[in-house]
């Protein structure tokens, strides 16, 4: 059914106003495994997305987190196959009845390598390839090409060789590209592990924006904890095809000793402050994540 | 005591005869050196260490290795005494297991093959790849293949490893195993230059940093002086590792005198000024 999950929340998820929030993405008893693979590559998952959160998926290389992320398009299972037991709902839509076509009009997705994903001449003519196959008709393109770009910030380079643009400016046309199909829900599939810094900061505040002034659903698989910390509203962390952790980004970095059993790190200023308690005693109230809360953290313990 | 290895006279790179790469470059790296070679993208980085193997030759100028001249170097010749590990795998491996991509380098530079077998045994316990040796180097996943790329330079022994970005892409765990790679790498003497914007690389690993912008080499220092010169860092686009960043703010709020670049350096800072003590 449409709307309210069956399922109740997962406990430790300490999410403000939840009543309000409408569920646009449900994992019930989800269990994949791919073909000819004995150990299921996600094991049940149970995980519920709000309207409107920008969710990190934090784990290590080969945990599970590109596979969640194909099954919240369905392309997992219908179109890389294998066994899958459970459901995922988006906007209440069974992936496995719904055609994985049209749910691309709902689910965007942006890859890790944006070069794979680029295949024109020109940097509008990639941003038209999707319309066209949603069957848009040329003149209506126009406008929504143009407000792809501008929202990415490559408006003016229409003509351009996907080819000839910086690793940030590729990233950013696959997400125009998908960002013009109108998508409600985004996902991204580590998207700057490939590119140089300021590549980097301009695809995180893209994603940024999407999720802040256009109210997107925002769902990001990333390695930089330190990233995670400033940007995400909801943080789940996948080892070995299960979630083993999933909450704010605050409940989620405090658990610093279960993370770095399974080789993750928490942001830096966050190690800081469980060292300083840790090894000299320190009293600390709650472990900051983000740099403007490690000051303040800074300030309040070592007044003089 | 110190040992010039590769040293840059008035190098000049242009290609297709029209963009300049890199300009009138002067540089000596000294045996045993770890060097971290930062900057964006285009900025002229890996076309520098690219004439360090003879993967591209001058211009203009010259670039002599162990005392020799580059020019008349074949590159299978350098390829002894200088290892690149390139930025992505895919343009590095061409064997069709990973054991004969670790085997091929050595085996070509002619070294005995009990020797080679048990350098790959080595390598296959230190990257924790024993699981993929008879697999397919495109079969496994990006992050893991990168490693192998490093692995089978690791197995040639060369004397200067130039490492191209190693740690992107990489998760926690691999990264760790870059890191340790490194360090390992110097304990046995090896010249390393890393090209990276890994800033926790950076500021936490190497031991001097050279800064390069528009084709050119703008510092040339150790990476506290690179971290405390904030017009530098802003004006080649680098952002502080986010402890480095507390610790300018923990400065300014006169908490802390000195600037720290690593966790354990802004705990070290932090206990002197506050003579916190141990608890155990």
């Amino acid at each position: 059914m449409a709307g309210e999950s069956l399922l109740p929340p997962l406990p430790n998820y300490g999410y403000k106003n939840m009543a309000k929030k409408k569920p646009v993405i449900e994992f019930r008893n989800l269990t994949f495994s791919y073909q000819l693979q004995e150990i299921p590559a996600l094991k049940n998952i149970n995980l519920t997305i709000y309207e409107g959160e920008y969710v990190a998926i934090l784990g290590l290389n080969g945990a599970g987190k590109t596979t969640l992320q194909l099954c919240i398009n369905g392309v997992i299972p219908n179109m890389i196959f294998g066994d899958f037991e459970g459901d995922v709902l988006v906007n209440g839509l069974n992936t496995q009845e719904y055609p994985t076509r049209e749910m691309a009009k709902i689910v965007g997705m942006v890859f890790d390598n944006p070069e794979f994903q680029l295949t024109q001449t020109s940097v509008a003519e990639e941003v038209a390839l999707g319309l066209e196959n949603l069957g848009i008709p040329t003149v209506e393109m126009h406008p929504i090409i143009e407000d792809a770009l501008e929202t990415v910030g490559l408006d003016g380079l229409q003509e351009r060789s996907p080819f000839a643009l910086s690793g940030g400016q590729q990233q950013r046309l696959a997400i125009a590209s998908a960002l013009a199909m109108k998508p409600q829900i985004f996902v991204m599939d580590e998207p700057t592990s490939n590119i140089d810094p300021i590549g980097k900061e301009e695809v995180i505040a893209v994603a940024a924006k999407l999720n802040k002034e256009k109210h997107m659903t925002v769902i990001l698989a990333e390695h930089e904890v330190e990233v995670i910390a400033q940007f995400a509203d909801h943080v789940i962390v996948i080892h070995e095809g299960e979630i083993i952790l999933d909450g704010t980004p605050h409940e989620v970095f405090a658990q610093v000793e279960k993370l770095e059993k399974i080789g993750l790190r928490v942001p830096q200023v966050t190690e800081f402050a469980y060292r300083l308690e840790k090894e000299y005693g320190v009293k600390v109230k709650e472990y900051p994540i983000k740099i403007d809360e490690a000051e303040q953290f800074a300030a309040d313990t070592f007044k003089k | 005591m110190s040992e010039a290895l590769i040293v840059c006279e008035n190098l000049t790179h242009i290609y297709d005869g029209e963009v300049v790469a890199v300009q009138d470059i002067n540089l000596t790296i000294q045996k045993g050196e770890l060097i971290g070679v930062i900057g964006q993208n285009g900025s002229g980085k890996t076309t520098l260490v690219k004439h360090f193997n003879g993967l591209l030759k001058p211009t203009k100028g010259k670039v002599f290795v162990n005392g020799n001249d580059t020019a008349g170097m074949r590159i299978q010749e350098l390829a002894k005494s200088v290892g690149y590990v390139f930025q992505n795998p895919n343009h590095q491996l061409f064997a069709k297991t990973v054991r004969e991509e670790l085997e091929f380098g050595p085996t070509n530079l002619g070294v005995p093959e009990d020797e080679v077998k048990e350098r790959v045994n080595k390598a296959f316990k230190f990257f924790n790849l024993e699981k993929y040796r008879e697999s397919h180097p495109y079969r496994i996943s990006f992050p893991l293949r990168k490693l192998v790329g490093m692995a089978s330079i690791y197995t040639m022994r060369p004397d200067v490893f130039i490492l191209d970005e190693p740690t992107t892409g990489q998760d926690h765990i691999t990264t760790r195993i870059v890191y340790q790679l490194i360090e390992r790498l110097r304990n046995e003497g090896a010249t390393v230059i890393c090209v990276a914007h890994d800033m926790i690389l950076l500021a936490e690993v190497v031991e001097r940093m050279i800064v390069m912008r528009d084709s050119q080499i703008i510092a040339d220092t150790d990476p506290r002086t690179v971290f405390s010169d904030k017009d530098l860092m802003a004006s080649t686009h680098l952002t502080p590792p986010q402890i480095t960043e507390l610790s300018y703010r923990m400065r300014d709020n006169k908490q802390i005198k000195n600037l720290a670049l690593s966790i354990n350096g802004l705990l070290e800072e932090t206990s002197k000024n506050f003579n916190l003590k141990r608890s155990k």
